[in-house]
């Protein structure tokens, strides 16, 4: 394949831009229009999503990764190069979305023409905005009947302060308008202010793992250029790799002769594993080093979860499945972990719940593979004030991801729970309702005002526990679906917290142990207590299943037991059937984890453990 | 004999409800058969015969006396062996009765289920409680002290005063045998189906439980005794043929879906087998036309299966197992052996739910309700 020789556009015909928008306004229908446009796809009705490669990003259809497209682009009488960077359009990944903004020097920014400013319109606005880049609002989906694009361009001007005349009404369906935006791009995004003489500075901004070719980072070049052959080094590994190949994309990748300052493509340069080109990084030439660029971060995991094979004999297949599955993203943290019920597994780290979720269809898509997820858990933290504990730990704070690592309140002087800044964007009528909401979750508010006439905009103080499960969910079905939230991480406060056990007959039993803030225990140990008294099967006596704290109960149920346990009929032909089965009991037996006197078979805690949504 | 007039919502046997039954036939191959696996077992005296099905009843006194004389020309039948029929209490029973006596059977087994006629619509019976009462009347008249009733609880919707009510009206014309059997509900019957989809209620375990204890104080109270899970007996009046199923002694299953265990000393072997007949009639009948016997498998059954099987089986019975009827199947491994070190048995006993003495291994009164509950355990401590 011939290489494209990418020094016929000169800096000033080039234009790097990225598509921003809340969930579901038409970023990726609007992207897919741009490429038809262009050429850069022929004109089917088979583009949808174009650049959603992931089939969990089509079914869902969000973004997960963020891909990147270069387009050519005729317009009175000049050449010009524009790099469509299409960004994660999720709350989880805004770091992500904050990395591919600083490759560009504009925005789109899509807002639907009925729904009209939602949270993440906002959040992804004051992150273009901080990046100082230039933003045009694209009002979208003005042929659905409801659209009122007068009312968006009005609220765009009062909360973002751009005038109306500024925005351009289209609809990406339809390829209504869309023209113009491309004019709009190249009239009012600035090309980006860099020099090829200058030496090599290139961000990474994505990467991807090929079974065949390795790595491959989308770069964007902020000085200098890049061509097979060059050392280079990454700024934040310090190791050294020599470039395979560089090319753009259209979306798929093509091969050029060079990348130069400003330009937008790929790079293959012999790394094996994504954590090598990690998001944010800066690569440089050998012996040239620059200064990095900044904002980058190294990966934080906001919730956990365990994961286990269903059963153990298929340990080594999860494993395998893992370590393909993260070689593809590296925002996944990997830890061992071991249940005494579940047996050995991981805790796996992942930046929001829907990351986690994305994660878990994947492995069952692509892997075939069905786990057991525990409830997430957050990273607690605890100032340790025992000499012993300091001294075995090495630190006097540490961080508690498991139950059984939990130390007791003596030992410790504070704890600390994560805690997010919410926004939350909503029509008036269910103020009342998410206010209570909020408050049930331990949320604090920081500011409520209105953006329009009909819609408030609240921000709230979260613990993060108390949103990782369901609070999206719960929020979305009050409200009708209309209301929206976006959230970014507030660092820790203080916070009351507590081991709660669950006992069977007095016994503790281990794998139930959970961490939880001392307002909630209550509720949540009646809960588990009755989802226990559901799955464990009546025995010979009776137990006693209880939620305790230290040795405080603070909930209980009682399991009666058996009075009559014995088949009504077993002549001739029942008999061959009831060996088998009580044959099967009796293995079962030996399988079953005893706590005490109390038998309770594995998929019993599986039950209990499994998070809500798995049922 | 595998055939009946429609079935009940419950049931899940190997029955057929077929247009026409060609008896001639069925009834050479089950004498054919009968033949046949007599000769394979070379067994010398045959102690009880039972009819059952499907619905015995519906067969000709032909019948049944055909298989009788195939029975005592292949072994020995005493004149006193037990003969059991199985019996359905609809309209037209009652004036063959006779003809049965006269073909050889001497023992009745009649199923009235129900004395309520909402409650037999609900199980799909096609006879009403008037006509069982009047059946079990003129059985008790031709077969007396030697007719046994059926009689479920446990049905949808039934209150435990409903059930008490039922057992009283039962006990005032019934014989010396009852059998008391909790519904089940089986998957893949019409009565299992309502109430998985809520049609009708199911009842509760707590309930079920009372029943039965209600049933057993009763009937020990009214002179029976409570000689196996299922089954009630006064005046001595005990099933010989179910028995022999409880202490593990041999049988032969002849016709359609029938189970045996025997020893094929014919064939030369010396170990008990498990089998059973081919279930469908049309194919066991091509089966025994051209090999003598329709046996769709045999499976030999070791010594720990049978000691398995000895224990399941005997714990169903107030008598339990003795120790000579273990040391039959097990000569070097006494009950003692097995279960009296400290274990899952010692445990048993000590909370009052088993019984390890001279006499033998048992459950307590307590114990035979929740027996399977203890299986299992007792099960893997044998296996050990």
């Amino acid at each position: 394949q011939e290489k494209l020789d990418m020094s016929t556009y000169p800096v000033e015909s080039i234009r790097n831009f990225s598509i921003i928008a809340h969930v579901d306004h038409g970023k990726s229908t609007l992207a897919d229009r741009l490429l038809e446009i262009t050429g850069t796809i022929s004109k089917t009705d088979r583009n949808k999503q174009v650049l959603d490669k992931l089939q969990v990003e089509r079914e869902r259809g969000i973004t997960v990764k963020a891909q990147s497209a270069s387009l050519f682009y005729n317009h009175e009488g000049i050449n010009y190069l524009l790099n469509l960077i299409d960004t994660p359009g999720h709350v989880d990944f805004s770091y992500e979305v904050s990395r591919s903004l600083s490759a560009c020097q504009g925005v789109l920014l899509v807002v639907d023409a009925n729904e009209g400013i939602q949270a993440q319109t906002v959040a992804n606005f004051y992150l273009a905005f901080e990046a100082q880049l230039s933003i045009i609002p694209v009002i979208n989906k003005i042929d659905l009947k409801n659209a009122d694009p007068e009312r968006v361009e009005k609220q765009i001007e009062k909360l973002f302060d751009i005038p109306t005349d500024e925005c351009v009404r289209i609809s990406a369906k339809h390829g209504t308008n869309v023209e113009k935006v491309l004019q709009k791009v190249i009239e009012k995004i600035p090309p980006p202010q860099c020099n090829i003489a200058d030496p090599l500075k290139a961000l990474v901004f994505d990467s991807t793992f090929d079974h065949y070719r390795g790595v491959i980072a989308n770069i964007a070049l902020f000085g200098g250029e890049i061509a097979k052959g060059q050392k280079i080094v990454s700024a934040h590994t310090k190791k050294r790799y020599e470039v395979n190949e560089v090319g753009i994309l259209t979306p798929n990748e093509q091969p050029t002769h060079k990348l130069y300052a400003g330009q937008v493509g790929y790079l293959i340069a012999g790394m094996k594993e994504v954590a090598e080109a990690q998001i944010g990084d800066t690569l440089f030439l050998y012996k040239q080093p620059v200064e990095p660029l900044p904002g980058f971060k190294s990966v934080k995991p906001m919730v956990f979860a365990g994961m286990y094979p269903v059963d153990q004999t298929e340990y080594n297949n999860l494993k395998s499945a893992l370590e393909r599955l993260t070689l593809n993203d590296s925002s996944v943290t990997v830890h061992r972990d071991s249940s005494l019920a579940l047996g050995a597994g991981w805790r796996l780290g992942f930046l929001g719940l829907l990351h986690m979720e994305v994660f878990n269809q994947r492995l069952e898509q692509e892997y075939d593979m069905s786990v057991i997820l525990t409830a997430p858990t957050v990273p607690y933290k605890a100032v340790l004030s025992s000499a012993k504990l300091i001294k075995e730990y090495g630190k006097d704070q540490i961080t508690i991801i498991n139950p059984a690592q939990f130390p007791d309140k003596f030992s410790v002087s504070e704890y600390l729970e994560p805690t997010v800044l919410g926004t939350i964007v909503t029509p008036h009528e269910y103020i009342g309702k998410i206010i209570t909401l909020c408050q049930d979750r331990r949320a604090v508010q920081k500011d409520m005002l209105y953006i329009d006439e009909n819609r408030v905009m609240l921000k709230y103080l979260f613990p993060l526990n108390e949103i990782v499960v369901d609070f999206y969910d719960v929020l979305k079905s009050l409200s009708s679906g209309y209301a929206s939230f976006d959230y970014e991480d507030a660092g820790y406060q203080s916070a009351d917290l507590i081991k709660m056990d669950i006992l069977l007959n007095g016994n503790p039993v281990e794998e139930l142990a959970t961490i939880i803030h001392s307002d909630k225990a209550h509720a949540a140990g009646k809960l588990l207590c009755e989802r226990l008294k559901e799955t464990i099967p009546r025995q010979l006596f009776e137990i006693a299943i209880q939620a305790a704290i230290g040795k405080k109960i603070i909930a209980r149920e009682t399991l009666k037991p058996y009075r009559k346990n014995v088949v009504a009929k077993c002549y001739g032909g029942d008999i061959t059937r009831r060996m088998k089965l009580l044959k099967r009991q009796a293995e079962g037996k030996r399988l079953m984890r005893k706590i005490g006197n109390v038998e309770v078979p594995r998929d019993a805690f599986i039950r209990v453990l499994r998070r809500e949504t798995d049922k | 004999w595998p055939y009946c007039r429609k079935r009940c919502s419950y049931c899940n046997f190997n029955a057929y409800v077929v247009q026409a039954v060609d008896e001639a036939a069925v009834r050479t191959c089950l004498v054919r058969e009968a033949q046949t696996l007599l000769r394979l077992s070379q067994v010398h005296s045959v102690t009880s015969v039972f009819f059952g099905g499907g619905t015995p009843s519906l067969a000709s006194p032909r019948t049944v006396a055909a298989v009788l004389e195939a029975v005592a020309g292949a072994a020995h039948l005493p004149g006193g062996a037990e003969v059991t029929l199985e019996a359905n209490p609809s309209s037209t029973i009652t004036s063959r009765l006779a003809g049965f006596r006269a073909a050889g059977v001497n023992r009745l087994s009649i199923g009235v289920q129900s004395l309520n006629d909402a409650e037999l619509r609900m199980l799909g019976r096609d006879h009403t409680a008037a006509e069982a009462r009047k059946a079990v009347e003129t059985a008790r008249g031709l077969f007396p002290g030697r007719t046994s009733i059926d009689l479920l609880f446990g049905l949808p919707g039934q209150s435990l005063d409903a059930w008490a009510q039922r057992l009283e009206a039962a006990l005032r014309f019934c014989d010396d045998h009852i059998s008391l059997y909790q519904l089940t509900l089986e998957r893949g019957t019409v009565l299992a189906a309502q109430v998985h989809r809520g049609a009708l209620p199911a009842p509760s375990q707590d309930l079920l439980a009372d029943m039965y204890q209600t049933a057993r104080e009763v009937l020990v109270a009214t002179g029976f005794r409570h000689y196996e899970v299922s089954n009630f007996a006064r005046k001595g009046a005990l099933s010989t043929h179910n028995l022999s199923y409880w202490c593990a002694d041999e049988y032969i299953g002849v016709g359609p879906g029938a189970h045996g265990r025997f020893v094929l000393r014919g064939e030369g072997g010396c170990s008990r087998e498990a089998r059973v007949q081919t279930l469908e009639p049309i194919a066991w009948m091509r089966e025994v036309q051209s090999q003598g016997h329709g046996t769709r498998s045999r499976v030999v059954l070791n010594p720990l299966e049978q000691l398995e099987e000895l224990l399941t089986l005997g714990l169903r019975t107030d008598e339990g197992i003795t120790h000579e009827r273990w040391g039959h199947f097990s000569p070097h491994l006494s009950l003692q052996a097995v279960f009296g070190d400290p274990g899952e048995a010692r445990a048993l006993q000590q909370e009052g739910w088993l019984v390890l003495d001279s006499s033998g291994l048992r459950c307590t009164w307590a114990g035979l309700a929740v027996l399977d509950s203890l299986l299992p355990d007792l099960l893997w401590q044998l296996q050990r």
